[in-house]
């Protein structure tokens, strides 16, 4: 079938609802609204209340239920409204579901999805377009999911609930609906902590995910580079071969990302190529991030993001030396 | 009359405006400090042997308290949070439980989980500073201790709405201290299990003192028994030093607790410190913890028993011994234990991810760089 992010979404969704009696989706507004993206749309009617909770309006409540639910045996999907809320359920998730199965020598686990758009550029207010991935990579436990496209959206949402750990599955908010392609209808599985090489090349590899997998692929395109493109779809646990790989056979790594540079994923990813593949360089490694500040306000934001400029400057610096 | 302005319009609110709610806190007690019970209050599902089990299991919970403060003042434990003088809150609430009802404790709940059945054995591996004690929690419908004020009542919640949903016919029971009331996961927790109508009692268990911070610092609500009445459901004041009035008030909540949470707020008091790495001789008087150990729950329920001839000095040797043999055995089996450092890589994820198998080898292959184990 031919589906946006979104509709893939609300797939995967719907499948794990048909095929697990366990599986319960809780959030603020995804029953009677479908979400305020209408991610979930139709879910209400298709399972009824027991199964499609409008729950009162609170971050932490929301994630902390849903580690008792998942406690108790089922399999909790929270929807958190916008990424830059979900500070209010940092404990929860970092506290509690990151390390329940490690304080109890796994007797108890907490096999949950947490889902949340994440990421800016389509004119939102304050909060509504963070990038805060590495906030919660930082902490072993989680897994960090994040898709560029409806494929792997829909295969590595269904993956995630198949599995009892806790998921942070975080969608791009300008990705919902910026393009179609063709999908199964019925149920597969994208692997979770496997990249993506979606373009091979020889001259240089770029290690993007989420909003930037787009504009990359347009600016290797239109510049008729001959570069390795390497979607995430993972950020936590990192598929650390596969960047090696390819760093050792190009000779030059770039990383891009939405999130802030300082402390980045870029900088955890820059850090292991050191470690590992530094003497197969031949030029620095290079980040292309957002600068080092709190996400602009919408009339702003476009000075702010990574656009095909900033990328393609970086590769003609990254070429050049 | 004269009457202030003021005062006209007050009068006047009075008789224009509508009450659109009233709600009201009870107090219970059954068996006060000297041991007397209140036959009123006396439910019939609570007899003398009862009280005997209630009588032995919080001497039991004095006895490994007292055991955990010396083995940590020696070295041999890490900080210990001791339930010394709210034993009557944990024994009381953990015994009206079912088998299948699950326990949500916070850090203090020593008492409820021995009621529960964790081996005094995995109670010391924890306070010894192993996670392996808490794998033993699952098999007695426990949590683990949870640390971090206040957030286990929210899982509770969850938990709550596990047992609706799989129709496992079991409750939840969870404690919070008074402090815990200040935090925002209290009221999201109570709010949630109100709106969600999921089979959950909350325990206050207050003992009057958050480190040093007293409860009069805590809020200016009368009761913290009346914050339940905001999320929709009934809160009760009990005399939390009275195991009876404990059990009964948790009982009476369980049997309901398909229909509504409620709120159970214990008065007690800690009568020992925050941690072992706490002085409260700093901020409270000696006068006042006098005050407390004059309601002692241990004391009135063995004066009730001696009273009635149900208990005599025998009877406490005997006990005494039986309780230091269960627990010195325990401390030897867990000073035995065998760590093996692997153990930290191994339960993070249902599978192991290539980047950390790579950090565990490395910590293996160096001996996780110990001194002399190269």
């Amino acid at each position: 079938m031919m589906s946006n992010m979104n509709t893939a979404i609300n797939s995967a969704l719907d499948i794990v609802m048909r095929d697990d009696e366990k599986a319960i989706l809780l959030g603020e507004d995804v029953g009677r609204d479908g979400g305020v993206f209408r991610v979930t749309e139709g879910l209400l009617a298709k399972y009824g209340e027991q199964r499609v909770i409008d729950t009162p309006l609170s971050e932490a409540g929301i994630v902390g239920t849903s580690i008792g639910m998942a406690l108790s045996g089922l399999h909790p999907i929270a929807e958190i409204q916008f990424a830059g809320f979900m500070y209010l359920a940092f404990d929860q998730l970092i506290s509690h579901a990151a390390r329940y199965r490690s304080r109890t020598r796994s007797a108890w686990k907490v096999p949950m999805v947490v889902r949340t758009p994440v990421s800016g550029g389509v004119r939102t207010l304050e909060h509504h377009a963070e990038s805060p991935e590495a906030y919660y990579a930082h902490s072993g436990g989680l897994i960090i999911l994040e898709p560029s496209n409806p494929y792997d959206a829909k295969g590595l949402l269904i993956r995630a609930m198949h599995m009892e750990d806790p998921v942070l599955f975080l969608e791009p908010t300008r990705l919902y609906r910026l393009f179609r392609q063709e999908i199964p209808e019925g149920s597969y599985e994208v692997p979770i902590g496997k990249a993506n090489v979606i373009r091979e090349g020889t001259d240089l590899t770029i290690v993007t995910y989420g909003t930037m997998v787009p504009i990359v692929n347009n600016v290797v395109s239109k510049k008729g580079i001959n570069a390795e493109v390497i979607d995430l779809r993972t950020i936590n646990p990192l598929d650390e071969k596969t960047i090696i790989q390819s760093a050792e056979k190009t000779g030059r790594v770039m990383i891009v990302h939405e999130a802030e540079l300082s402390f980045g994923v870029g900088a955890e990813i820059a850090a292991r190529v050191s470690e590992k593949a530094l003497f197969k360089l031949n030029a620095p490694i290079l980040r292309v991030a957002s600068p080092s500040l709190p996400y602009p306000f919408p009339s702003y934001e476009q000075f702010y993001i990574p656009n095909e400029k900033k990328v393609s400057d970086a590769i003609d610096k990254i070429m050049s030396s | 009359m004269y009457l202030t302005k003021k005062l006209q319009v007050k009068i006047i609110e009075d008789i224009m405006l509508k009450k659109v709610y009233e709600g009201s806190v009870n107090y219970l007690q059954i068996m006060d400090e000297n041991g007397l019970i209140d036959n009123s209050q006396m439910p019939n599902y609570i007899d003398d042997s009862k009280i005997i089990e209630m009588y032995k299991w919080m001497s039991l919970t004095r006895a490994a308290d007292s055991k955990m403060i010396s083995l940590q003042r020696q070295g041999r434990a890490v900080t210990y949070g001791p339930s010394l003088g709210e034993e009557a809150t944990q024994i009381g609430s953990a015994m009206a439980m079912a088998k299948k009802d699950i326990l949500v404790p916070n850090f203090r709940q020593h008492g409820s989980y021995f009621v529960r059945g964790l081996p005094m054995y995995d109670f010391m591996l924890y306070w010894k500073g192993y996670e392996d004690g808490m794998a033993a929690t699952k098999a007695i419908n426990a949590t683990p201790y949870i640390v971090p004020v206040a957030t286990q009542l929210l899982h509770a919640v969850g938990l709550a709405f596990g047992q609706k949903y799989l129709k496992t016919g079991a409750n939840v029971l969870t404690y919070v201290g008074d402090g815990g009331t200040s935090e925002g996961n209290f009221y999201e927790a109570l709010n949630f299990a109100g709106e969600l109508k999921v089979p959950v009692v909350f325990i206050i268990e207050n003992n009057q003192w958050a480190i040093s911070t007293p409860i009069s610092k805590q809020t200016t609500a009368s009761t913290l028994a009346q914050k339940a009445i905001a999320a929709g459901f009934q809160g009760i004041q009990v005399d939390g030093n009275d195991p009876l009035a404990v059990f009964k008030a948790t009982h009476d909540a369980l049997e309901k607790a398909k229909e509504t949470p409620t709120l159970i707020e214990a008065i007690t008091y800690r009568l020992g410190f925050h941690t072992t790495s706490d002085d409260p001789t700093k901020y409270r008087t000696e006068a006042e913890v006098d005050e407390w150990l004059k309601r002692d729950p241990l004391k009135r329920v063995r004066t009730y028993l001696e009273k009635k001839a149900l208990w005599n000095d025998a009877k406490q040797v005997d006990m005494e011994a039986n309780n230091s043999k269960l627990i010195n055995e325990a401390v030897e089996k867990s000073e035995q234990f065998k760590l093996d450092p692997k153990n930290v890589f191994e339960h993070i994820y249902s599978f192991m991810p290539d980047t950390l198998k790579d950090e565990e080898n490395a910590a293996i292959n160096s001996g996780f760089w110990q001194q002399g184990n190269d």
